[in-house]
């Protein structure tokens, strides 16, 4: 456990404005807060679904909300992986499998669960089951990232 | 104009929370995911529940509500139908999130803080996705209009 390093409270009130996000967006403009989907109907990968100028604005947005913590309260870790093979392994994986399963840890994860989303559920379970099996492989194998 | 501001702010908030809650962080990520380390990371735990709870009470006022507040209808996904593509997607979606500790919304709010290797994984996630739209081009996905609740 690692319980020092952790953040309950920054975890909790971040959750906290992330929920917020996904509740505007779902009783405002009537659709799923989902990263992976936006994304895709932002760079034009995916046709129909979220109009483009939303998607577009609502991607847009993440860097600039990361920005004003940042300017709020110094700077943001972002220990990434060293290995390129890993940044390039990892997002092509990551890109695939979530237009295939339809989504990712926003949508499944925040968005569906919270609806209580049989599909989201299960999508929820499995991808969590697979980045815990992936993580401990990895530890097993002596592979780092 | 008002549907797109509405957008960007959603958009911003979740970037603030990514970046207050230490999702954008690769390292932490991967730390709640390794059980077997001996320093595992509960933080991402703490993040879902408070995300879900705001949207638990969304999902309630969405109920009495006809048409979301700034559009016409609601357009949501269906929540039914267990299929081969959601659980291997998903499936595939874990492991890439297990290498990297990257999933598409930090990885996006990154592209500013650690603009190089953000930037490399979203390059790459990107390929993912053209890659899956030219290997199982789906039959062109229309959004589920959603059946009025009972």
């Amino acid at each position: 456990m690692n319980w020092t390093g952790a953040m309950p409270l920054a975890g909790l009130t971040g959750g906290l404005l992330i929920g917020l996000a996904g509740a505007i967006i779902l009783l405002g403009l009537g659709r799923i807060a989902g990263v992976s989907g936006m994304v895709a109907r932002a760079t034009g990968i995916a046709s129909g679904g979220t109009p483009w100028p939303i998607a577009s604005a609502f991607i847009l947005g993440l860097p600039l909300g990361a920005l004003l913590v940042a300017f709020a309260f110094g700077p943001i870790a972002t220990r990434f992986p060293t290995s390129v093979t890993a940044l390039v392994l990892g997002g092509l994986i990551v890109g695939f499998g979530t237009r295939m399963g339809s989504g990712c840890t926003s949508g499944h994860g925040v968005c569906g669960l919270s609806r209580l989303s049989p599909r989201s559920i299960v999508a929820t379970a499995s991808f969590m089951a697979a980045g815990f099996a992936t993580v401990a492989a990895m530890r097993a194998l002596g592979v780092t990232s | 104009m008002r549907r797109v501001l509405i957008a960007l702010l959603a958009g911003v908030l979740f970037g603030a929370g990514l970046a207050h809650s230490g999702m954008s962080d690769p390292a932490r990520v991967r730390a709640f995911l390794d059980l077997f380390g001996g320093a595992w990371d509960p933080t991402l735990a703490f993040v879902m529940v408070g995300a879900i709870l705001p949207m638990a009470v969304a999902w309630r006022i969405r109920r009495r509500l006809d048409a979301p507040i700034a559009d016409t209808s609601f357009v949501l996904p269906a929540t039914t139908g267990i299929t081969r593509s959601l659980i291997g997607g998903s499936v595939l979606f874990g492991i890439g999130w297990g290498i990297a500790g990257l999933c598409p919304g930090p990885a996006i709010a990154d592209l500013v803080i650690a603009p190089v290797p953000a930037a490399i994984f979203v390059a790459a996630m990107l390929g993912g996705m053209i890659l899956h739209r030219l290997l199982l081009a789906p039959p062109a996905k229309q959004p589920h209009l959603e059946t009025p609740h009972v």
